[in-house]
């Protein structure tokens, strides 16, 4: 059987997100990941909550479960352990997979069952029209908070480091270059791999993310971290981030100005959460960090799940039903 | 405290009530009394009864824990109602069971926990040994802590593990009592604390000091020891086993007949825990268990088995059953197979998660938003868990639906004995998997059953989407057209009333099929059963109903009913099945209803069945 092509990985459904929606590069993003990892249609599965991100299953030619509201790291968790050959991924948003399934994700992440989970994270209620979400910021003004919101944010990232999760990673919807070999690594890691994916909700939050995204500016406001590699961004490659020993913080210093040389940069460890912890906490002026900020590998909640195979299970079970003491009264 | 003689009455089959601090083993005793008693060739059937509290201050009326039991040589099919013997560790455990108790009953007591400090506990302002206010009864104070620590001292244990000691003291004693053998229990000490040779040697010392304090005390002439006529048992072997024992090894047959791996996931809560424990570790049998961050997740988790190609189960009780209604929507409307085990307690809201009840029917038959029926499958004793869990299972599987398991805390915690099922007899259990290497379509349904196919993850020939939204009835993609919804609703209901296709008929379990119908669900079957046959042995007209089978009720149960000239529906809850007899057969019927926490008296039912059934024996003599 030939490859498949990333349109191999499209259905026959429509589309039906509103026209300019960050969702459809995404979706590109996630079919082109398959094609190029040679995946398979039928060990695929997508499991989603409720939400626009969650419509995504119905467009991947795969196995889907469109489940509901903020339950879908739970019902990947079963599909996972019932079937440790699929592939599974879970698609959520800010809504779904840090209000109402909050709860899950944090498990799923502690327990490190081998899931993709890709957040889409827009700062906001899409699908019911617009409220702010767990991620909005300060002051959003939403249908349920016309005077702007005041409760403060979740950080998607801390949350998934705090909850123990080995793998975390950061992808921006339109980057096509860069998204694909994250989803990647999410998908090669044995365990629970978080995306926090920055989306652009063309109608409800449009370009909330511009000071970081827009291409204009994108090398000064993000830097790609790679394991084993100075933190360098810019378009000229010449801002680095220094750990301030005293401060206990990241700091962006010029290459070659004030006696700053590439050897005084901080060198990416992804194995290291408290570097993990220092470039996701990153805002501007700092760069947001993309890219793979943590990876460490642990055991897999599924493969210790699956220590035990059944064997013999007739006879098991037999003796099962014989356990106990006994009064025998069959004819001797 | 004078001799008195012996008052317990010569009988086939005796109840006893063992009563003490939750932290004094009661439960322990019971359970080893249980097996004994098994073992000594009788029929039996026990109630515990213990606060929620693991170790509530001691001597304190609400931290009373009891165990009863009813054995002997008749056929018993209720822990009884009243007991002959009732066996009190403390001024507490004494006083808030003299309400179990009819005049004439013995009581056993440790003379020695009549302090005044321990009275004051208990709220008593005078000792009830000495105050009179035991006249009616017989009893016996013994001096058990005193005798327990002289019978554990060669073994070096100080006083607090010394007293730990007086439940097995007690055991001997009663095992004397009724002559029942002691090696069961033997061999338990000797398995459980094989680790601890003084901790061993002390309580087995303490079970023959009790025996043999029996043996002594029949010398007196005070207590003499009761023989109890062995029951008439089949040729087979017998067990005992829980509600919850049952239940776990009936999930572990059914995916032997299923061939098909079980998903058990769960989330603790009293009283459904226990079918959790019984079942984790068992993997070599073919289940997996997964403990869930929440309810909800674990009926989520048991539908993504189910989406995964094992078949999910899950478990719970009233309040985390409706934590997972709305997955159990998620279920219907993708049509996957899914095992929910209800095992009721009292409610609203926590309730009393000790105490039974059997008030989530509601719940089952109708508690979910939009149209959404589901099967709903009741065990009506211990032992029945077996069969009910594996019909439970058969239908989910049959149908690929979620069907709703109905036990209660009291079922789950009893026991009796168990005559072992030829399980070469259990037909398999069908399901529709494809071949893994069939192509097909997913949502073709089988016409007599309307099960879609199973396909899951790892078949290429049935790769699709599924979802909680309205869904195509050919295709499974979003559909909101109006007359496909319509054809789905309808698909759904036609679905649950097929099940009736596939279930025996309604049979009456005892009795008439004319007079008076006692019509009852769940765990009120022993009850019924004896009041039933009294009733019966006194020329009543009555036939009792037991229905398995809440939704969909069997075809011929309304053609049944009509045959009587009365229905009477006795229930631990305000009346919930005589709403549904209502509902699906527009028929009246009078209504039992008890929500005391505890199980009906066969006394309650047998009254209401004397005053509302015709006498043969009477209107014969009229005529």
């Amino acid at each position: 059987m030939s490859e498949l092509t990333f349109k191999d990985f499209e259905t026959d459904q429509e589309v039906r997100w509103c026209p300019g929606c960050g969702d459809y590069s995404i979706l590109k993003a996630v079919q082109r990941t398959l094609a190029a990892n040679g995946a398979k249609r039928e060990n695929t599965v997508f499991v989603s909550g409720i939400g626009c991100s969650s419509r995504l299953p119905y467009y991947v030619d795969t196995y889907g479960f469109h489940t509901i509201h903020g339950r879908a790291p739970a019902i990947a968790t079963g599909v996972k352990l019932a079937n440790p050959e699929a592939d599974v991924w879970v698609i959520t948003g800010d809504g779904d997979g840090l209000s109402i399934g909050g709860n899950h994700l944090m498990h799923a992440l502690r327990r490190n069952v081998d899931l993709n989970i890709l957040l889409f994270n827009n700062e906001i209620y899409g699908l019911t029209k617009g409220q702010s979400s767990p991620t909005s910021r300060i002051g959003t003004t939403s249908p349920s908070t016309p005077h702007g919101s005041f409760d403060s944010p979740v950080h998607p990232g801390l949350l998934a480091l705090g909850a123990g999760a080995g793998f975390i990673a950061r992808g921006v919807d339109i980057d096509q270059k860069g998204l694909p070999p994250i989803l990647t690594a999410a998908n090669d890691y044995e365990g629970a791999a978080f995306v926090e994916i920055l989306q652009n909700c063309i109608v409800y939050n449009k370009d909330v993310f511009d000071d970081v995204v827009n291409k204009k500016q994108a090398a000064e406001t993000q830097i790609h971290v790679a394991h084993g590699e100075p933190l360098i961004y810019g378009k000229e490659r010449n801002k680095g981030l220094r750990l301030n020993p005293a401060a206990l913080t990241l700091e962006s210093v010029l290459i070659g100005e004030g006696g700053v040389s590439e050897s005084d940069l901080l060198v990416h460890d992804e194995t290291n959460p408290t570097i993990a912890h220092l470039l996701l906490h990153m805002s501007a002026p700092l760069p947001t960090a993309m890219g793979v900020i943590h990876r460490l590998n642990r055991p897999a909640f599924d493969q210790s799940f699956w220590h035990h195979k059944p064997t013999e299970r007739r006879a098991k079970v037999l003796d099962l039903l014989r356990h106990g003491n006994m009064l025998d009264r069959r004819a001797s | 405290m004078a001799a008195q003689s012996d008052t317990i009455p010569e009988k086939t089959s005796y109840v006893v009530r063992f009563a003490g601090d939750s932290g004094d083993g009661i439960q322990l005793q019971g359970q080893q009394f249980t097996v004994a008693s098994a073992l000594g060739g009788h029929d039996l059937a026990t109630l515990p009864d213990f606060p929620a509290e693991i170790r509530a201050p001691t001597g304190t009326r609400y931290g009373v824990s009891a165990f009863q039991i009813q054995f002997g040589g008749d056929r018993i099919t209720t822990p009884g109602d009243a007991p002959d013997v009732l066996i009190a560790f403390n001024p507490a455990a004494l006083v808030v069971n003299l309400a179990h108790l009819q005049d004439g009953a013995t009581i056993i007591t440790d003379e020695n926990a009549f302090t005044n400090q321990r009275l004051k506990r208990a709220d008593l302002d005078s000792n009830p040994l000495e105050d009179g206010s035991l006249d009616r009864f017989t009893v016996h104070p013994v001096p058990i802590s005193d005798l327990t620590q002289a019978a554990v001292k060669p073994h070096g244990l100080g006083t607090k593990d010394s007293l730990r000691c007086k439940n097995f003291w007690a055991l001997g004693l009663m095992l004397w009592l009724f002559d029942q053998p002691r090696e069961a229990t033997r061999q338990w000490i000797n398995i459980k604390f094989a680790k601890d040779e003084q901790v061993k040697n002390a309580n087995l010392a303490a079970l023959d000091a009790g025996h043999a304090y029996g043996e002594t005390m029949e010398l007196s002439h005070q207590v003499v020891q009761h023989p109890t006529p062995e029951a008439a048992l089949s040729d087979v072997e017998y067990r005992t086993l829980t509600g919850a024992e049952a239940l776990s090894l009936g999930l572990v047959a059914a995916g032997e007949l299923a061939d098909v791996g079980l998903m058990f996931c769960s989330y603790p809560i009293t009283p459904a825990s226990s079918v959790l424990h019984h079942l984790a570790g068992l993997e070599d049998a073919g289940v997996s268990t997964f403990q869930a961050e929440d309810e909800i997740a674990a009926v989520c988790a048991a539908i993504g088995a189910s989406y995964g190609g094992k078949l999910g189960v899950t478990s719970s009780s009233g309040p985390g059953i409706a934590l997972k209604t709305e997955a159990l929507g998620l279920a219907v409307a993708t049509e996957l197979p899914l095992v929910v085990l209800n095992v009721q307690r009292a409610g609203p809201s926590t309730g009393m998660p000790t105490k039974t009840e059997q008030s989530d029917l509601y719940q089952a038959v109708y508690g979910r938003n939009g149209d959404t029926p589901l099967p709903v499958v009741a065990a009506r004793s211990p032992a029945d868990c077996f069969d009910a869990a594996i019909e439970a299972v058969r239908i989910a599987l049959r149908h690929m639906t979620p069907v709703m398991l109905l036990s209660d805390g009291y079922i789950a915690n009893a026991s009796e004995l168990w005559a072992l099922p030829d399980f070469e007899a259990y037909s398999a259990i069908e399901h529709h998997q494809p071949d893994p290497d069939a192509s097909g379509a997913v949502f073709e349904r089988d016409p007599d059953n309307h099960a879609r196919v199973w396909a899951y993850p790892g078949h290429p020939g049935f790769v699709h989407r599924v979802g909680g939204i309205e869904k195509d009835l050919a295709t499974g993609n979003i559909s909101y057209d109006p007359d496909n919804h319509q054809a789905m609703t309808d698909l759904r209901q036609a679905k649950v009333r097929s099940v009736a296709n596939f279930i025996p008929d309604q049979t009456v379990d005892q009795g008439t099929a004319h007079g008076l119908a006692v019509v009852a669900w769940g765990s009120t079957y022993g009850t019924v059963t004896q009041a039933v046959r009294e009733a019966l042995d006194e020329g009543l007209s009555v036939g009792h109903v037991h229905i398995r089978h809440i939704n969909p009720l069997p075809e011929n149960l309304g053609a049944l009913l009509a045959g009587y000239d009365r229905v009477l529906v006795p229930e631990l809850n305000t009346g919930q099945l005589a709403t549904v007899l209502r509902d699906k057969l527009l028929l009246d019927v009078v209504q039992l209803n008890k929500v005391s926490g505890q199980p009906l008296t066969v006394s309650e039912v047998k009254a209401q069945i004397l005053a509302l059934a015709p006498n043969n024996l009477r209107e014969a003599s009229n005529e």
